[in-house]
C-alpha cells in the first residue's frame, strides 16, 4: 500500500470514527488538513466566528447526540481560544476531541510564531492529550484519543498536529483495537456491593434517589426511571441530571442544591438513605458539607473511582457504568411502600412549592414556562447561558427527556449556551433549540450569529433582558448591601446597549423585542415558525430574584425564599 | 501533615512526569523527592514520590493518579513494610592532614565510601536507608559541609 499524507491519514481516521462535522477556525498550520477536506463531502465543516464557538459547538453536538464532538483550530492563539471551552467540556464529562495544529516540530520550544505549548497548557483540563510527532502515530493516536474521549468517565482530549506531521507521509492503517495498560475503566458493578444497596433499601424508611450527569451519559434514563417506579423511590436529580428522569412524574423532586426546589432539598435532608448515581458531590449540591444528609446511608454508583468519597464519606460504593448497574439492580428490586414518607413529601411540595410572583409583569419565570407550552409535542432541546438565566431555565421548565438540556454545570461559563445551541441544532436538525441567556452571557459569544445565519441554524435566542449581570447583582442585593459593583449593565444611562433586535437584524437575523407578558406566547410562536434564527429580546423585570436559594456555605435545608 | 511514599508504575513515554507531578503541584503539595528509573519492562517507568500531605487529600490524589491514563499502577507504600534507599555524595571541607584522618575513620565506622579525593575536599558516597543517610550527614557536618547531592528515595516493598 503506497504512503499517504498526515492530512489525509487524519480525514481517514476521522471518517472510521464516523465522525460527520466539525466545528472549527482555520489558521496557518492547519491549511494542509483543510486543503485535504475541500473536496471532501463526507465531514460537514461548520466555520463558527470565534474558537471558543468552535469548542462550545462541539460540546453541545456531543450532549444532544451522545456522539464524540469535534473540533479544530491553529496553533498557538487559535489553540489557547479553545481552553475555556475544554475547560467546560472536562468539569461536565463531555467527549469531545480537540484538534489544534502545532507548529513546524523542528520549531516547538523555540517560541516560534503562533506557538503555544497546548499540552502543557491542557493537561489539567484534559482527560488526556497527545503531542504527534511522528506521522507513524498519528491514526494510532486518533483511534485511542476517540477512545478515551467516550469511555469510561467521558471527557475532552487534545491532539496537538505539528503542520510538519501533517505532510509527512506513511502508510494509512487504522487500528481495529485500542490497548492501554492503565485505562480500563469498570463498566460491570460489583454485585456483592449491589446486594448491599438492594439491603439498604428494605431497611430504609426515607430513601431518596439523587441522579447526576452519569445518567444521561450512560443512556440510563430508562433504567433509571424504571428502578424508581418499581422501588417507588423518589428521585431528585442535579442541574447536569436533568431530562434523566421525567419531572412530570409524581415521584420527581425536581432539581436539588443551591437554587434547587425546597422540597428537593428537604427530603435529602431528612432522608435516611441517599442513593447517589452518576453524581459527584458537588458544593452547589450539598452546601454545607457536615450538615448533608446527616442520618443518611449514603450509595454512590459512579463510574469514577476519584468521584467516590470525595466530599461526602460513602457508605456502600458501586463503581461502575450507571445503566449496567441499575439493570442488575432492577433485576432483584421489590416495591415498598414508603406511605409515610410520600405523606411528608406530598407536604412538603404543597408547602414550599416551586413558584414566583405571576402577576401582570414581564418576568422571566413565566418566559420559560410559555417556552415549554408553545411548543407542547414538538422536540425541543434547551440550552443555557450561565447565571439566572439558567437557574429560571432548570426551575421552570420540565424536563421529561434525556439531552434535551444542554448547559454548562460544573464551571459554570458564561457564553457557552449559544454555541452549544448550534452544536446540538447541527447534530438534531428536527429539534427546535432555545438559547436561554441573560443580556450579559449572550454578549460573550454574540459573533456566532453570523454561523448561525450562514448555516441556516435556526436556533431560537430567548434574552431575559434586566440590564443587569442578574446573578452577581442578586448576590450583591442579598449579602452586599446593594452595592451594584460592576453588575449594572445599563449604566449612565446607555439603555439598550447593545439593541439586539437592530444586532440580530444586521447578521440577517430576525430580532424581537416583547414588553408586555401578553405577548409573550405570540412571539415564541413567530420565532418557531420563522425559518432562520430568531433573537427574542425580553425586557424583564430587572431585579427578580431567583428562589429558593441556599446561601453559599450553609445547609442546604437553611433556604432563603421569595416569597412565603 | 505526614510523609508518604508513593510509587508510581507508568508508561515510559514523554509528558507523563509532568502529569504526575502537577497532581501534586495543583494542590500545592511539594515533592520531598522524585526518583524515576526505568522498570524490568522497558516500557514501564517507576516513579518514587516522596510528600509531605494531608491523609484525605492525599487519597484523593492517589485516585487522581489511577485516572491518568499513562498510569498503569500506584501504590502507598507507606501502609506496609518497605526497604528505602537514597545514593547521596557529600563533599566536605579537608584540608589538613588531622581532618582527613578523621573524616577517613568516620567514613570507615560506617558502610559509606570515599569516592573523591581532591586537595582540599573529600567526597563521600552514601546509598542506605534515610536514617543512615542522616546521621552520616551529622557526623560530618561540623567539617564544614560544601555541597550534598542526592537522588531521592526509592523503595520496594517488603515480603
Amino acid at each position: 500500500m503506497g504512503k499517504i499524507s498526515g492530512a489525509e491519514i487524519f480525514v481517514k481516521s476521522l471518517k472510521a470514527e464516523g465522525v460527520e462535522h466539525i466545528f472549527g477556525y482555520p489558521g496557518g498550520v492547519i491549511i494542509p488538513i483543510g486543503d485535504q477536506m475541500y473536496d471532501d463531502d463526507e465531514i460537514t465543516f461548520h466555520l463558527t466566528r470565534h474558537e471558543q464557538g468552535a469548542v462550545h459547538a462541539a460540546d453541545g453536538y456531543a450532549r444532544a447526540t451522545g456522539k464524540v464532538g469535534v473540533c479544530l483550530a491553529t496553533s498557538g492563539p487559535g489553540a489557547t481560544n479553545l481552553v475555556t471551552g475544554i475547560a467546560t467540556a472536562h468539569m461536565d464529562s463531555i467527549p469531545i476531541v480537540a484538534i489544534t495544529g502545532q507548529v513546524k516540530s523542528s520549531l516547538i520550544g523555540n517560541d516560534a510564531f503562533q506557538e503555544a505549548d497546548m499540552s502543557g497548557i491542557t493537561r489539567p483540563i484534559t482527560k488526556h492529550n497527545y503531542l504527534v510527532k511522528d506521522v507513524k502515530d498519528l491514526a494510532k493516536t486518533i483511534k485511542e484519543a476517540f477512545h478515551i474521549a467516550r469511555t469510561g468517565r467521558p471527557g475532552p482530549v487534545l491532539i496537538d498536529l505539528p503542520v510538519d506531521v501533517q505532510m509527512d507521509k506513511a502508510e494509512f492503517k487504522y487500528p481495529k483495537t485500542v490497548n492501554l495498560k492503565g485505562y480500563k475503566p469498570t463498566y460491570k458493578g460489583h454485585s456483592g456491593q449491589i446486594k448491599k444497596i438492594i439491603k439498604a433499601i428494605k431497611k430504609s424508611k426515607r430513601p431518596v434517589i439523587y441522579a447526576g450527569g452519569g445518567i444521561i451519559m450512560s443512556e440510563a434514563a430508562k433504567e433509571l426511571t424504571s428502578f424508581a417506579r418499581k422501588t417507588n423511590i423518589p428521585v431528585t436529580t442535579t442541574l447536569m441530571g436533568l431530562g434523566g428522569f421525567p419531572e412530570d412524574d409524581s415521584l420527581s423532586l425536581g432539581m436539588l442544591g443551591m437554587h434547587g426546589t425546597a422540597y428537593a432539598n428537604h427530603a435529602v435532608q431528612s432522608a435516611d438513605l441517599i442513593i447517589a448515581i452518576g453524581s459527584r458531590f458537588d458544593d452547589r449540591v450539598t452546601g454545607r458539607l457536615d450538615t448533608f444528609a446527616k442520618d443518611a446511608i449514603i450509595a454512590h454508583i459512579d463510574i469514577d473511582p476519584s468521584s467516590v468519597s470525595k466530599n461526602v464519606q460513602v457508605d456502600v460504593p458501586v463503581i461502575g457504568d450507571a445503566k449496567n448497574v441499575l439493570k442488575e439492580m432492577n433485576k432483584l428490586v421489590e416495591k415498598k411502600g414508603f406511605e409515610a414518607w410520600h405523606k411528608q413529601i406530598k407536604k412538603w411540595k404543597k408547602e414550599v412549592p416551586l413558584i414566583y410572583k405571576d402577576d401582570n409583569k414581564l418576568r422571566p419565570q413565566y418566559i420559560v414556562e410559555q417556552i415549554q407550552k408553545t411548543t407542547k409535542n414538538e422536540d425541543v432541546i434547551i440550552a443555557t447561558e450561565v447565571g439566572q438565566n439558567q437557574m429560571w431555565a432548570a426551575q421552570h421548565y420540565t424536563y421529561t427527556k434525556p439531552r434535551t438540556w444542554i448547559s454548562s454545570g460544573g464551571l459554570g461559563t458564561m457564553g457557552y449556551g449559544f454555541p452549544a445551541a448550534i452544536g446540538a441544532q447541527v447534530g438534531k436538525p428536527g429539534a427546535i433549540v432555545f438559547d436561554i441567556a441573560g443580556d450579559g452571557s449572550i454578549q460573550m459569544n454574540i459573533q456566532e450569529l453570523a454561523t448561525a445565519v450562514t448555516e441556516k441554524l435556526p436556533i431560537k435566542i430567548v434574552i431575559l433582558n434586566n440590564g443587569y449581570l442578574g446573578m452577581v447583582r442578586q448576590w450583591q442585593e442579598l449579602f452586599y448591601d446593594k452595592r451594584y459593583a460592576w453588575t449594572v449593565l445599563d449604566r449612565k444611562g446607555a439603555t439598550m446597549c447593545p439593541d439586539f433586535v437592530k444586532l440580530a437584524e444586521s447578521y440577517g437575523a430576525k430580532g424581537l423585542r416583547i414588553t408586555k407578558k401578553e405577548d409573550v406566547a405570540k412571539a415564541i410562536k413567530t420565532a418557531v415558525k420563522t425559518k432562520g434564527p430568531v433573537i427574542m429580546d425580553f425586557v424583564v423585570e430587572k431585579e427578580e430574584n431567583v428562589f429558593p436559594m441556599v446561601p453559599a456555605g450553609e445547609s442546604i435545608n437553611n433556604m432563603l425564599h421569595g416569597l412565603a | 501533615m505526614s510523609k508518604f511514599v508513593i510509587a508510581v508504575l507508568v508508561e515510559n513515554k514523554f509528558g507523563v512526569l509532568a502529569r504526575v507531578s502537577g497532581l501534586f503541584s495543583a494542590r500545592g503539595f511539594n515533592i520531598d523527592s522524585l526518583a524515576v528509573g526505568e522498570t524490568e519492562d522497558p516500557e514501564v517507568s517507576r516513579i518514587t514520590v516522596v510528600v509531605d500531605a494531608d491523609e484525605k487529600i492525599l487519597e484523593q490524589v492517589k485516585k487522581q493518579l489511577n485516572k491518568l491514563i499513562d498510569v498503569i499502577k500506584v501504590e502507598d507504600l507507606t501502609a506496609g513494610e518497605y526497604v528505602d534507599r537514597e545514593l547521596i555524595l557529600i563533599k566536605v571541607k579537608a584540608e589538613s592532614l588531622k581532618t582527613r584522618e578523621k573524616i577517613v575513620k568516620i567514613v570507615d565506622s560506617t558502610k559509606a565510601e570515599i569516592v573523591n579525593s581532591g586537595k582540599k575536599t573529600l567526597t563521600i558516597e552514601e546509598a542506605r536507608d534515610e536514617h543512615a543517610v542522616r546521621a552520616l550527614i551529622e557526623l560530618l557536618r561540623p567539617y564544614g559541609i560544601v555541597e550534598i547531592v542526592r537522588t531521592g528515595k526509592i523503595a520496594i516493598k517488603a515480603d
